[in-house]
This record gives C-alpha cells, sequence and structure tokens, in this order.
C-alpha cells in the first residue's frame, strides 16, 4: 500500500543508520580517553619499594612504559596479573604500577605472593593522579611513549590479544626492541 | 468505611517515611558544605550535572562510591580556588572526556544529538499539518464523513 511506503522507508533508514552506528562504535562501552595524544599527566609519588626515591613521570621520560593501574582491591587486577608478569618477562617495555588508594602493606604482601611485574610502584594514597589520568576503574593501562605522550588506553584485565594486537605493534621497532 | 481511611492514613504515612528516608540517604551520601553559600549552591549545581564514571547513570552528588566522592573533592577545591563553572566542567572534560558531563557540550560530535529532537518534532508537525489538512480538505468537500 502506498500510505505505507514513506513510514517504511523511514524506518528503514533509521535500522541502517543505528545499525551502522553500533557496528561503528569504537569500543563498545568503553569511554575513549581524552588523554590520547596528550601528554600523560605529571606526577611525582612516594615509591612502595624504594621509600628513599620518588616516582617522578620526568624520570620516565626518553623511553616508553606501560602505567598499569591496580589494587589490592580490585578482583580483576587479579585476573590480568598472570599477563602482567608475561609482559615483564618479554622485555619488551618497563611496567610502572600506579596502586590506586591501596594499603601499602596488602600491596607489599600481594607483590610478594603473585610477583612483581613492575620496575616501580607509584603510590596513589589520595587518587588525585588516578583522577588527572582519567581513571574510572581499576585496572586500567597506557602506553606511554618517550615522549611522555599517551599512546593508547585499555580498560579492564590486560589480555594477550591487546598486549599482542594493540600493545606490541604500537611499540617502535615492533616486535621486542628493547632500550 | 472506617478501615478505608485507616489504609488510606497508612499509605501515606509510609510514603511520607520513605521520602524522608531517601532525603536522608541523598544528604548521607555528600555532607560537604563550602564557607559561601553561593558556592554551595554552585558546588550542589555542578556535583549533580557531573556524571559518576563508575555507575554511570548516577551523578557525583548522588553516588556513594569511592571515585565520586575524590572527584566531589575535586569540585569543591576547584571552587574554592575561584574557578568558574566553566573551568570546572573544562577540568572534568580534560580528564573524563564528554561523557561525564549529562548536559553534552554542542559540538560537531554532539550536534546531532541536540538538533534531532527539534528535527524530528517540526517532521511531525508537517506529517499532522498535512493529515488534517487533508482530512479538512474532505470535510470541505463534503464528501463521505471520515471515520474517527
Amino acid at each position: 500500500m502506498n500510505r505505507f511506503a514513506v513510514p517504511m522507508a523511514v524506518f528503514a533508514a533509521l535500522v541502517v543508520v543505528l545499525a551502522l552506528g553500533i557496528r561503528h562504535s569504537p569500543q563498545k562501552g568503553i569511554i575513549l580517553s581524552p588523554l590520547i595524544g596528550k601528554p600523560a599527566p605529571l606526577f611525582s609519588l612516594p615509591s612502595l619499594n624504594d621509600p628513599a626515591h620518588a616516582v617522578v613521570s620526568g624520570d620516565l621520560k626518553g623511553r616508553w612504559y606501560l602505567l598499569n593501574v591496580w589494587g589490592t582491591w580490585c578482583v580483576e587486577c587479579r585476573a590480568e596479573h598472570q599477563m602482567l608478569l608475561e609482559a615483564r618477562d618479554a622485555h619488551a617495555l618497563p611496567l610502572i604500577g600506579l596502586d590506586w588508594k591501596d594499603d601499602d602493606a596488602r600491596a607489599r604482601q600481594w607483590l610478594t605472593q603473585f610477583g612483581n611485574p613492575y620496575e616501580a610502584i607509584a603510590l596513589d594514597h589520595s587518587g588525585r593522579t588516578a583522577v588527572d589520568f582519567g581513571v574510572y576503574g581499576a585496572p586500567e593501562t597506557f602506553l606511554i611513549n618517550a615522549q611522555g605522550i599517551v599512546v593508547y588506553k585499555y580498560v579492564g584485565p590486560l589480555t594477550r590479544d591487546v598486549w599482542t594486537q594493540e600493545i606490541l605493534p604500537r611499540l617502535p621497532g615492533h616486535a621486542g626492541g628493547s632500550s | 468505611m472506617r478501615s478505608r481511611g485507616t489504609v488510606l492514613r497508612a499509605v501515606v504515612v509510609a510514603t511520607t517515611i520513605t521520602i524522608t528516608l531517601l532525603t536522608v540517604r541523598a544528604w548521607a551520601v555528600d555532607p560537604t558544605e563550602l564557607p559561601d553559600p553561593r558556592l554551595q549552591a554552585r558546588y550542589l549545581a555542578l556535583t549533580h550535572e557531573l556524571r559518576c564514571m563508575q555507575c554511570q547513570n548516577e551523578s557525583l552528588a548522588d553516588s556513594p562510591v569511592d571515585l565520586a566522592a575524590d572527584l566531589r573533592r575535586e569540585v569543591r577545591d576547584l571552587l574554592l580556588q575561584g574557578k568558574s563553572d566553566e573551568q570546572v566542567r573544562a577540568w572534568m572534560v580534560a580528564r573524563y572526556g564528554d561523557f561525564i558531563l549529562f548536559r553534552p557540550r554542542f559540538s560537531p560530535r554532539t550536534a546531532w544529538l541536540w538538533l534531532a529532537p527539534g528535527v524530528a518534532l517540526l517532521l511531525g508537525a508537517a506529517v499532522c499539518w498535512r493529515i488534517v489538512r487533508g482530512r479538512s480538505a474532505l470535510v470541505d468537500a463534503d464528501s463521505e464523513p471520515v471515520d474517527g
């Protein structure tokens, strides 16, 4: 019937537009970080293992690193821990831990028990640095380049797929160039 | 009929208690008070229009989670530093993106979001107008009555 032609066409167009929108949404359910392509926030925080020295973002310039936001209260962080250890053993780039609103003693115990994948661990007791990084749920992982620019961010437990498909290919001289 | 009155009163009392408890809960989430009542009003307005990123359908003001408390603290500190509402919003957007604003800003990316309801309304009005005109033309022509 002719009188249904226009509404049906409009409906079909709407379906197509919405389907394309869903199909092409970059990462479903993940909020894109406005930090990507911008300098990583500066921080200077106490170190978990070395009370004499602070972990300072400026000191990390000149090489690529992964900033991994975690906490012993975070269940998902336990899920990604094995992957973090594998990443450490790949010697592709250093992992810096940002221990988010955590208890120092518990953090030490966690690392003794499960292994320490981090080169250094910055203690963010107040949560202020995590806010600067736009963290909204641990674990979150930021890939930061030698110029201190945030190149990539992953929300959720790091998986082997993310490591091999998103992180390694972005590194200079791809496939395991060390510093 | 007396029992019906009693039931009604019980319902009214229960409703009142529920509303009171809900209000108390809202206060319990955020006990922050700023020294200046005008600052306090701006603080309340801002925390109600910023999203809690962890429980995404709640505002900072309503959310009991830790992160919301951290972000409320930032709002309070920024206001005490004399920052404008727009500067506070920009501070939040720089870290969490447009998503943190319950009322997204007008930009090329959000243009459709803002314009679509107006466009839909205009389209609907045009369709209505055409139908009504078509029917009144039928009535004017005094042809067979239109079924309602």
